[in-house]
């Protein structure tokens, strides 16, 4: 018998299964096919015209709207500054991921140059780039600009809690380990609300905080705190022999732990840095429920557009769609990074 | 002395940051609020509400306080939490069990559906869900029918409910599985398995049981709305479908990392001692595997219980739709409500990790 038909038919209760899973896909596949691909409207002025051409998806309206879930209201002249910053986080990624030399110096271009440029870019009011304020910001491109900021904050932020949880200090033990546990014991989203609704009152009176500023100080806290978790058990991971051979070589205690201890404990929780990113991602979507125009926030909107009324299940899966290989591509890019940086730990 | 002294220095600064930035916050916070000639204050919490909350199981309306609605959102949120857990665990043993079966069929299409849900957005199903599934489904007049007596349309899903004694039953049959679990356990030699298998069977039993001793009140349609019955709302539905499903897919892959994470050499063990393969997966592995299980398992519940505030995306009443958005905007209580419904959620948070570290410090006692 064949392998594949063993494992396939080997026992009954494989062979009951197998034919329960063949019926299931006969009744699930066909119809869902019709509805994503065969049946499809691909073109079309308004949704009265596609439900007249087909009874499938109405692709017709990602059509219409492809612009707007990519960038949301950011004014069309000035569309090329988003796609610049875009690609320089791009170039300067791949950079940092794949260069055989000079990583280090990709790296800091990627917290230090990609920050500052493409907050120029995106921004705008100097340079002659005309100001674009962040209301106009949205689509994908808000997805994109809160996971990187808050990913580039949560990370220093979430190594010094790591450290500080493991002090030898109990003061400072006890306000990183309080610090930690309350960001990850509350939800998500009733922090967003928090940052929405009392941030202001916790500053001084006639300080304003943009919208988004306020979900980028939220997310980035938030996420430091998971990041510190994670990195304390890279720390855990690494061989006391380490730091011990280090200061016996003479090593300051900083100097150990900064260059022997860290570096590895990094490069330890890589898979769980990579998690947290794609979970971050994700997760970016929240922000449509505290009046930020993201990805889903666009979607939203545009299903009240009367042309284009109701139509959920397409901008729905079209968001789906858009989110899966995005992750897809946090989760590539990770596992990349994670034997790139394995190389030097083989013996 | 000199180490001493390093210490005092860097945990007297560390306090005194901590306590400069509170006094700074304290004080923005009193001048801003004394610029709109307000206090901290939770009397409002016993003042008139004055709204409704559209779905609840305990006893509300417009005239109760405050108060009472934090108990009443707090309620349906621990009912999304518990229907999300009992779908998420069920529908993750099945997806592991498949991914674990052998069958590659089975196997890849656990694995295509684990990657395809894990890597979209619960927001994105959760409202997926609820505007493209549930809010095009019929109106009353053309109700889906299951069964004659299940109804399901775009007001939701009527199920029959069982009335007079048939709860008693249940209740009962929960009390002496739990009794005969607790005492005859060791004595018929099933000490290795856990006590909590017995639940499900004699709930089922004690739901038969109930089916057939308790008159079922079906839901009937009277005019524009059915009557009698239990009424799920879309809300409800959605949020614990969209959860339900995406949280299944982490608890699948948490199952099979545990039942994989046990040493092959164990079942190899178990099966040249002489035990059956049922008997090898029930004693030696499964056992084992529950100790690796229970932390990931208890953060992903802690995750199903904070993320039931998605439903405020889709209006069900849980603690944030209806505290921190209509409270909220009737008293104009920011900090006293914002309060409330973090210290709710991170005492919840607290108390149920503090209780899965000790059974965990327990069961990892007894094995070494």
């Amino acid at each position: 018998m064949h392998p594949l038909l063993r494992a396939l038919f080997g026992t009954k209760l494989n062979a009951a299964l197998t034919l329960l899973m063949l019926a299931t896909f006969a009744w699930a596949l066909p119809p869902l096919f019709r509805w994503l691909l065969s049946d499809a409207v691909w073109q079309a002025e308004n949704r009265t015209a596609c439900t007249a051409a087909g009874t499938g998806a109405c692709w017709a309206f990602i059509r219409a709207r492809f612009a707007l879930f990519f960038y949301g209201l950011y004014p069309v002249p000035e569309r090329w500054r988003a796609d610049l910053g875009l690609l320089l986080l791009a170039v300067v990624g791949a950079g940092a991921l794949f260069a055989r030399r000079g990583r280090g110096w990709w790296l800091a271009a990627l917290v230090t140059l990609v920050p500052l440029a493409g907050g120029i870019l995106l921004a705008g009011g100097i340079l002659g780039l005309k100001p674009v304020p962040t209301p106009q910001w949205g689509g994908l491109l808000l997805n994109v600009v809160i996971s990187f900021v808050a990913m580039a904050g949560a990370i220093p932020l979430g190594i010094l809690l790591a450290f500080g949880r493991r002090s030898a200090y109990p003061v400072i033990r006890w306000i990183s380990v309080a610090m930690i546990e309350f960001w990850r014991g509350v939800p998500l989203l009733t922090i967003l609300f928090m940052g929405l609704i009392l941030l202001p009152l916790f500053l001084p009176q006639g300080v304003t905080v943009d919208n988004l500023v306020r979900a980028l100080i939220v997310m980035t806290l938030f996420n430091a705190a998971y990041m510190a978790e994670t990195i304390r058990g890279g720390l855990q991971g690494v061989p006391r022999g380490q730091a011990e051979a280090a200061a016996a070589l003479g090593l300051h205690p900083a100097q150990v732990q900064l260059l022997i201890v860290l570096p590895q404990a990094l490069r330890l929780s890589i898979p769980g840095i990579v998690n947290i990113a794609v979970d971050l991602f994700k997760d970016t979507t929240l922000v449509s429920i505290v009046g930020l125009f993201d990805l889903m926030g666009v979607v939203n909107q545009s299903m009240k557009d009367p042309a284009w009324l109701g139509l959920a299940a397409e901008g729905y899966t079209f968001a789906a769609i858009v989110f899966f290989f995005a992750c897809l591509v946090i989760s590539l890019g990770g596992s990349l990074l994670e034997r790139r940086f394995a190389v030097a730990h083989r013996r | 002395m000199h180490a001493r002294l390093k210490a005092w220095a860097w945990q007297g600064a560390a306090v005194l940051a901590v306590a400069l930035l509170a006094t700074w916050f304290a004080h923005n916070l009193s001048a801003n609020l004394a610029a709109r000639g307000m206090e901290v204050d939770f009397s409002f919490l016993a003042a008139r509400a004055g709204f409704d909350i559209p779905f609840r199981l305990v006893e509300w309306d417009s005239s109760y306080p405050y108060g009472w609605a934090l108990y009443v959102s707090g309620v349906n949120t621990l009912l999304a939490s518990a229907l999300i857990i009992v779908l998420a665990s069920a529908l993750g043993l099945l997806l592991a069990l498949m991914r674990l079966s052998g069958n590659p069929l089975a196997a890849g299409t656990a694995r295509a559906v684990i990657e395809l849900v894990r890597n979209t957005p619960q927001l994105v199903q959760i409202v997926f869900v609820y505007v493209a599934v549930l809010q095009v489904l019929p109106p009353m007049r053309n109700s889906i029918t299951w069964f004659g007596g299940i109804f399901l349309n775009v007001r939701g899903l009527y199920l029959p409910s069982p009335s007079g004694t048939a709860y008693n039953w249940i209740l009962a049959a929960t009390v002496v599985a739990v009794l005969a679990a607790a005492l005859l356990w060791r004595r018929l030699g099933l000490a290795a398995v856990p006590r909590l298998v017995v639940l499900p069977p004699v709930l089922l039993l004690g739901a038969v049981l109930a089916g057939f001793n308790a008159a079922w009140e079906y839901p009937v349609l009277r005019g524009f709305n059915f009557v009698g019955g239990t009424r799920v709302p879309p809300e409800l539905l959605a949020l614990v479908l969209g959860l339900g499903i995406y949280t299944s897919v982490f608890i699948a892959e948490i199952i099979r990392a545990a039942i994989a994470g046990i040493h092959r050499g164990q079942a190899e063990a178990a099966r040249s001692l002489g035990l059956t393969a049922h008997q090898s997966m029930f004693l030696v592995i499964l056992p084992q595997a529950l100790r690796i299980l229970i932390p990931p398992l208890t953060s992903q519940y802690l995750n199903i219980i904070k993320s039931t505030t998605l439903g405020a995306a889709i209006a069900y009443p849980e603690i944030l739709q209806i505290f921190a958005r209509t409270v909220l905007n009737q008293s104009g209580r920011a900090v006293e409500v914002m309060t409330l419904v973090l210290g709710v959620f991170l005492v919840v948070n607290l108390l149920t990790s503090a209780a899965m570290n000790a059974w965990n410090r327990r069961l990892m006692l007894q094995g070494r």
